[in-house]
C-alpha cells in the first residue's frame, strides 16, 4: 500500500472492518423481522389457547407452550441447585489443584457437548436406565443437564466478582464459612446468578436435539397430566410442522416460530436488562 | 457453636462440595453411556469399515455402517462456515474491540448475544425459506437443500461464540503495547494489524476453534437445509448430511437394541470425541495466552 | 502489679508457600496494654496479626509451627476458630463497610451467633458505637447505608461491629492509614480509651503514632522480632542497632 498514505488505508480498513460488523448485524434484525412480519398474522388468542386440530393445520398450539413451560420449569428446578452449589465449590471451596482443574475442564467440556449428543445420553440414562420413558421428566433432567455448564459459569462470575474483603470481614467477627457465604456473598451476586438462570431459561426453551428422543411428541389428545407423560414443545413442533406436515398454512408455521423466538429473546433480554441494571447500581 | 448447627454446616458443605465434583462425573457418565451402547456394534462392524466406509445403508439387508460420507459431509459444511465466518467474526471483533464508539460497542455486542440466543430450530426454519430457494435460483440447480446453504447458516451461527471470544482477547492486550506503538508515530489501524492483533493471536485461534466446534456439533439447523442425502458428498452445490443429523434423523425409526441403534450411538462417541478434543486444543490455546 | 498474659507466641514461624514471612517470634501481650507494632513493609506485620485470630487460615499454602496461646488455650487446638475470632477481632487499613445500613453492620455479628431480639440488638448498636465516639454521629442514620459515610466515619463504624462482638483483644491493622488527621486523632483516642477493658494490638508505619499510643512497642524486621520492650524505651535507647537505624530514619 506504498501508494496510499497510512490515513486513507486506515479509513479504508475500517470501513471494511465496518461492513463486516454490518453483515452480522443485519441478518439478525432481518430473522426477526421476517418471523414478526409473517408470524404476526396468527397471532390469535385462539392460536395461543387452544388445541390444534386437523393434524396441526388448524387450532392452536396450546400444549407446545404448555409443554415448553414445563420442560424449562424441571431443567431450572434441577439444574439451579446443582449449579449454584458447584459455582459455590469452584468459588469458595477449590484449592488451586489438579483435581480442581479438573473440575474447570469437565464443565468447558460439557458446555461444548453437542445438542443431539446430549439427546443420546438422555435417552441411554434416563429413559433407557432408569426407565422414566420417553417423559417430562426424562427431557427436563436431559436439558437440566444441557445448561448446568450456563448456571455455573454465571453463578461463579457472579460469586468472583464479591470483594474478597467482605468474606475476611464478615470471618474476622466469628461468622463460619458457611455463614459468610450466606450473609456476605450471596446476596451480592444474586443479579449475576439470576441472569445466568434467565439465559439457561431461554436455552433450554429453543433446544430441540435433547427432547427429540426423551420426551417430544408430535399430536397429543391431552395436556400432560404427570412428569411421566411425554408432551409437546414448541422447537420440535416448529420443526415438525416445517419439514414433515405438508400444506401447513404457512401463517401457522411463522406463527409458531414467532411464539418460541418471542420467549428466547424476551428472557435474553430480560437478563441483559438486569446485568445493566445491577452494574449501575453496583455500590462498590 | 450448638452441634445442631454444627451437623446443619456440615450437610451444606458435602452437598457443595459433592456438587462441585459432580461435573466431572457427568461428563464420565455421558461417555460411559455413549460407550456403553455404541460398543455394541462393534461385534459385528469392524472399526475400520465403521470409520472409513463408504456406504451409509442402516437399513438395507445387509446394513452397512460406514460413516465416511457423514464425517465428509460434516466436514465439508464446517469447512464453508469457517470460510465464510473467520474473515467476517475477526474483522466485527476488531471493529467492537478497538473502532466503534464505546455506547455503541455495547449495542452491538448485545445484538450479537441476541443472535447466538436464536435456537437453531428457529435458524433451520428461516433457511429453509429464505437461503435454499435462493441458492437455487443463484446456482441454477435443482434443489437449494446442499451443503452450502447450511454453510451459510452455520457460519452465522458460529459467528457470534468466534466474535465475543475473539473480542475478549483482543480487548485484553495490555494498553501499553498500543501504546507504545503510537508514541513511535503509527496510525490506530497500523497499530492494531501489527500489534493488537499478533499479541492477541492465541487468543483467535481459540474463539474460532471453539467457533467451529458449534459448528460440528450443530443439529437442527443443518438438518433442515443440508439436504440429508447419506452418500459420499459431491461438491457443495450438492445435498450431504452430517454426523449430528444422522442422529437426529434416524433414531426415531431405529428399534431399540438392534444394530442400526448401536451404530448411531457410535456416531454419538464419534462426536463427543471430537468437540472433546476440539474444546481441549482451545483451552490449551487461551491459557497459553495468559502468560 | 504484673499483669497476667493475654496473648503468649512460641517460636511462631510462619511460611507462605515457599516465602518464610515470620521466623520464631517469641513474645508475651499482656491485658489491658496497647501494644503498637512496627517496622517497615513486608516485615511480617500484618501476617503476625492475622495469625493471632487465625485469618491465616484461609490463604493458600500457609504453614504455620510454633505455638499461640490466649489465656492459656493453645488457638490451633484448644478453641473453635469461630469462637476465637469472636474473640480477637481485627480493624483492616481499609475501612470495609458491607453493603447494608449502619445498623445491619453493627449487628452483623451478633446476628450471626443467633441473636435475633430486637431490643438486645439495639441496646448493643449504641454501646458499640458510643464506645466508638462514633453514636453522636449517626443516632439518626442507622438505617441509611453505611457506605455514605466518610472515611472516618466508616472506619469507626467497623471498630464498633467490632466491638458488638463483645472482644478480649482488638488488633488494629494500619488503621488510619487512610485517614485524615483528625479521624486519625479520634480513633487514637478511643483507642486509648478502649485499652481499659480490652487488649489492643496496634500495627503502624507511623512511627509517632506508635509512641502517642503504645504502652509497649515491638520492632519487626523481614519476619524477626527485632526488639520488644516499653514505648519510652524503644523511643529513647533503643538496644539493637537496627531498631535505631528504623526509628531514626536511617531506612524504612
Amino acid at each position: 500500500m506504498t501508494a496510499l498514505l497510512p490515513k486513507t488505508s486506515q479509513r479504508i480498513a475500517f470501513f471494511v472492518l465496518w461492513l463486516a460488523t454490518l453483515s452480522v448485524i443485519v441478518p439478525v434484525g432481518m430473522v426477526i423481522l421476517i418471523i414478526f412480519k409473517n408470524g404476526w398474522a396468527a397471532m390469535t388468542w385462539e392460536f395461543l389457547t387452544q388445541m390444534p386440530r386437523s393434524g396441526m393445520r388448524a387450532g392452536g398450539i396450546l400444549p407446545a407452550i404448555v409443554g415448553t413451560f414445563y420442560l424449562v420449569l424441571g431443567a431450572v428446578f434441577f439444574a439451579l441447585p446443582l449449579g449454584l452449589f458447584a459455582a459455590i465449590y469452584l468459588s469458595e471451596y477449590s484449592k488451586d489443584n489438579w483435581i480442581n482443574r479438573g473440575v474447570r475442564l469437565a464443565i468447558i467440556n460439557l458446555a461444548g457437548v453437542p445438542s443431539v449428543v446430549f439427546g443420546l445420553f438422555g435417552l441411554a440414562l434416563f429413559v433407557g436406565f432408569f426407565k422414566f420413558g420417553s417423559s417430562i421428566l426424562s427431557g427436563s433432567l436431559t436439558l437440566g443437564v444441557m445448561i448446568l455448564p450456563v448456571i455455573i459459569t454465571s453463578s461463579g462470575e457472579a460469586l468472583d466478582s464479591v470483594p474478597k474483603s467482605f468474606r475476611e470481614v464478615s470471618l474476622s467477627l466469628g461468622a463460619t464459612k458457611l455463614q459468610t457465604i450466606r450473609h456476605a456473598v450471596l446476596p451480592h451476586a444474586l443479579p449475576g446468578i439470576l441472569t445466568g438462570t434467565i439465559l439457561g431459561v431461554g436455552r433450554a426453551a429453543g433446544e430441540t436435539a435433547p427432547i427429540l428422543f426423551t420426551v417430544a411428541a408430535f399430536y397429543l389428545p391431552r395436556l400432560p397430566q404427570s412428569i411421566f407423560d411425554q408432551a409437546m414443545a414448541l422447537p420440535y413442533h416448529l420443526y415438525v410442522l416445517s419439514t414433515q406436515v405438508p400444506n401447513v398454512d404457512s401463517k401457522i408455521r411463522y406463527g409458531t416460530a414467532l411464539v418460541l423466538l418471542t420467549i428466547v429473546l424476551l428472557m435474553n433480554l430480560i437478563a441483559i436488562m438486569i446485568r445493566s441494571y445491577f452494574r449501575s447500581k453496583k455500590k462498590w | 457453636m450448638s452441634s445442631a448447627r454444627k451437623f446443619k454446616e456440615f450437610i451444606f458443605e458435602s452437598a457443595i462440595k459433592i456438587s462441585g465434583l459432580a461435573s466431572i462425573f457427568i461428563v464420565a457418565l455421558i461417555f460411559f453411556f455413549l460407550l456403553k451402547e455404541g460398543i455394541f456394534l462393534f461385534r459385528s462392524q469392524s472399526f475400520a469399515g465403521f470409520l472409513f466406509g463408504k456406504n451409509w445403508y442402516p437399513i438395507s439387508d445387509p446394513p452397512e455402517f460406514g460413516i465416511l460420507p457423514l464425517v465428509l459431509g460434516s466436514l465439508l459444511v464446517t469447512l464453508g462456515a469457517a470460510v465464510i465466518s473467520i474473515p467476517l467474526s475477526i474483522a466485527s471483533a476488531v471493529y467492537i474491540a478497538e473502532v466503534a464508539p464505546r455506547k455503541f460497542k455495547e449495542i452491538l455486542k448485545s445484538g450479537i448475544e441476541l443472535l447466538a440466543a436464536i435456537p437453531s430450530v428457529v435458524l433451520g426454519f428461516i433457511g429453509m425459506v429464505t437461503i435454499v430457494p435462493w441458492i437455487k435460483t443463484a446456482f441454477h440447480i435443482p434443489t437449494g437443500l446442499t451443503a452450502i446453504s447450511g454453510s451459510v447458516m452455520l457460519a452465522f451461527m458460529a459467528m457470534p461464540t468466534i466474535i465475543s471470544i475473539a473480542e475478549d482477547a483482543l480487548h485484553s492486550v495490555p494498553r501499553i503495547y498500543k501504546e507504545g506503538a503510537y508514541a513511535l508515530g503509527a496510525t490506530q489501524w497500523q497499530t492494531i494489524v501489527r500489534v493488537v492483533i499478533p499479541a492477541a493471536s492465541s487468543g483467535i485461534m481459540a474463539a474460532v476453534m471453539l467457533g467451529l466446534g458449534r459448528v460440528i456439533g450443530e443439529t437442527m439447523a443443518v438438518m433442515m437445509i443440508t439436504g440429508n442425502s447419506a452418500s459420499m458428498p459431491r461438491g457443495f452445490l450438492h445435498p450431504v448430511r452430517t454426523l449430528t443429523a444422522t442422529i437426529a434423523a434416524e433414531m426415531g425409526e431405529t428399534v431399540q437394541g438392534s444394530d442400526h441403534y448401536f451404530a448411531l450411538f457410535a456416531i454419538g462417541i464419534v462426536l463427543f470425541l471430537i468437540t472433546f478434543l476440539v474444546n481441549m486444543a482451545s483451552d490449551i490455546f487461551l491459557h497459553r495466552k495468559r502468560k | 502489679m504484673v499483669a497476667p498474659v493475654k496473648l503468649k507466641l512460641e517460636s511462631l514461624t510462619v511460611r507462605f508457600s515457599k516465602a518464610t514471612v515470620l521466623r520464631g517470634v517469641q513474645m508475651d501481650i499482656f491485658s489491658n496494654e496497647i501494644l503498637s507494632v512496627i517496622g517497615p513493609a513486608n516485615s511480617g506485620k500484618t501476617t503476625f496479626l492475622k495469625t493471632l485470630n487465625r485469618l491465616n487460615d484461609f490463604t493458600e499454602g500457609v504453614r504455620i509451627s510454633g505455638m499461640v496461646f490466649l489465656d492459656g488455650k493453645d488457638i490451633y487446638k484448644d478453641i473453635d476458630p469461630v469462637i476465637l475470632r469472636q474473640k480477637v477481632g481485627i480493624i483492616f487499613a481499609l475501612p470495609i463497610p458491607l453493603p447494608m445500613s449502619v445498623f445491619e453492620n453493627v449487628v452483623y455479628g451478633l446476628r450471626r451467633q443467633g441473636v435475633k431480639d430486637k431490643n438486645k440488638l439495639r441496646e448493643a448498636t449504641e454501646k458499640a458505637l458510643r464506645d466508638a465516639y462514633l453514636w453522636d454521629e449517626v443516632k439518626e442514620r442507622l438505617n441509611e447505608p453505611a457506605m455514605e459515610l466518610s472515611g472516618g466515619q466508616q472506619q469507626r463504624l467497623c471498630i464498633a461491629r467490632t466491638l458488638a462482638v463483645n472482644p478480649d483483644v482488638i488488633l488494629f491493622d494500619e488503621p488510619c492509614s487512610a485517614l485524615d488527621p483528625i479521624s486519625t486523632a479520634k480513633i487514637e483516642q478511643a483507642m486509648l480509651k478502649l485499652k481499659e477493658h480490652y487488649t489492643i494490638v496496634l500495627v503502624t508505619n507511623n512511627t509517632k503514632q506508635a509512641a502517642r499510643v503504645g504502652d509497649r512497642t515491638a520492632f519487626f524486621l523481614m519476619g524477626e522480632l527485632v526488639e520488644l520492650g516499653g514505648t519510652g524505651q524503644i523511643f529513647t535507647a533503643p538496644r539493637d542497632k537496627r531498631t535505631d537505624d528504623y526509628i531514626s530514619g536511617r531506612f524504612g
